[in-house]
């Protein structure tokens, strides 16, 4: 079974597999994304007590969403790396973390734009809002370890290590509205039960979130694509048909 | 349609405030497809036995 698994992580399986999806993804992404940004701009009612202002939900939310769910795939490749030598989890590690960075910043940036006119101030040391931004700064500080050290082999472990310890940020941004008192509201979308908003705000939203997922599926393929060939120097991999 | 286009663009006050925010999320999803884009259009025009 894990010999199976093995396999399909192989760069050459990965490179072959993904480049066969990426139409798809790209299709998809096109349609999630313009129903997303029609339905919350458009369609969507304004909300009785923020109005038109609450539609910047339908990209802060995506947003956020992917700032914790880029860094949780960044920890399992970690893990993957640490554990079973997995050859691709560097690369994800790597071509995830500057993506990564830009959604957890989109999200402080567009929660502050957001934050202004309804709570009256463009930042605030609440819970949420303060462990989102150490989770920037681990980001930054990720990137900045990477690019520091030399010694390519002892940088991978060294850095596989250091998401980990990180990964503890995860769940205390996810509880944060739960535990502390805190000004930024609670969770609107719940997977155990049903949502606190209504069907005609909640679809454009769940649209948008998957339109992000497919982007950062979209653009992290065609980064790895970029390194398996450019750099690793496999340019008969793009003849061969698989 | 003039003053449903304003409506649209006012954003019940919030205009400047969703629109920025909108701004900079977009910009930075064409940024990065534009950078990935573009590595690998000069990937090909250093390698252009490839395309043959």
């Amino acid at each position: 079974m894990w010999s199976l698994i093995n396999s399909f992580l192989s760069p050459k399986k990965f490179f072959f597999l993904t480049r066969q999806l990426q139409p798809w993804l790209q299709a998809l992404f096109i349609f999630t994304f313009s129903y997303g940004i029609i339905g919350g701009l458009i369609l969507a009612p304004a909300d009785n007590i923020q109005g038109d202002g609450f539609r910047i939900i339908y990209i802060h939310v995506p947003c956020a969403f992917l700032s914790l769910f880029i860094y949780g795939v960044m920890a399992l490749a970690a893990l993957g790396f640490l554990v079973f030598r997995l050859k691709l989890a560097p690369l994800i590690i790597r071509e995830s973390i500057t993506l990564g960075a830009g959604f957890t910043f989109l999200a402080l940036l567009t929660g502050s734009l957001w934050g202004k006119p309804m709570w009256g101030t463009w930042w605030i040391w609440d819970a949420r809002l303060t462990s989102e931004l150490i989770l920037f700064f681990l980001y930054l500080g990720i990137y900045l370890f990477q690019s520091a050290l030399a010694d390519k082999q002892k940088n991978e472990r060294v850095l596989a290590i250091l998401i980990l310890i990180g990964f503890i940020d995860i769940p205390i941004i996810h509880y944060s509205v739960y535990w502390w008192n805190t000004l930024h509201q609670g969770s609107s979308l719940n997977i155990f039960a049903p949502s606190t908003i209504d069907k005609s705000m909640l679809y454009p939203l769940l649209a948008m979130i998957v339109a992000f997922l497919l982007y950062y599926a979209i653009i992290l393929f065609s980064r790895i694509h970029y390194e398996l060939i450019a750099r690793r120097v496999n340019f008969h991999w793009l003849k061969e048909q698989k | 349609m003039m003053t449903l286009l304003q409506q649209f663009f006012s954003m019940g006050g919030y205009g400047f405030y969703v629109w920025s925010a909108y701004a900079c999320v977009l910009t930075f999803l064409f940024l990065q497809w534009g950078l990935t884009v573009r590595r690998w259009q000069r990937f090909y025009k250093q390698n252009e036995p490839l395309n043959e």
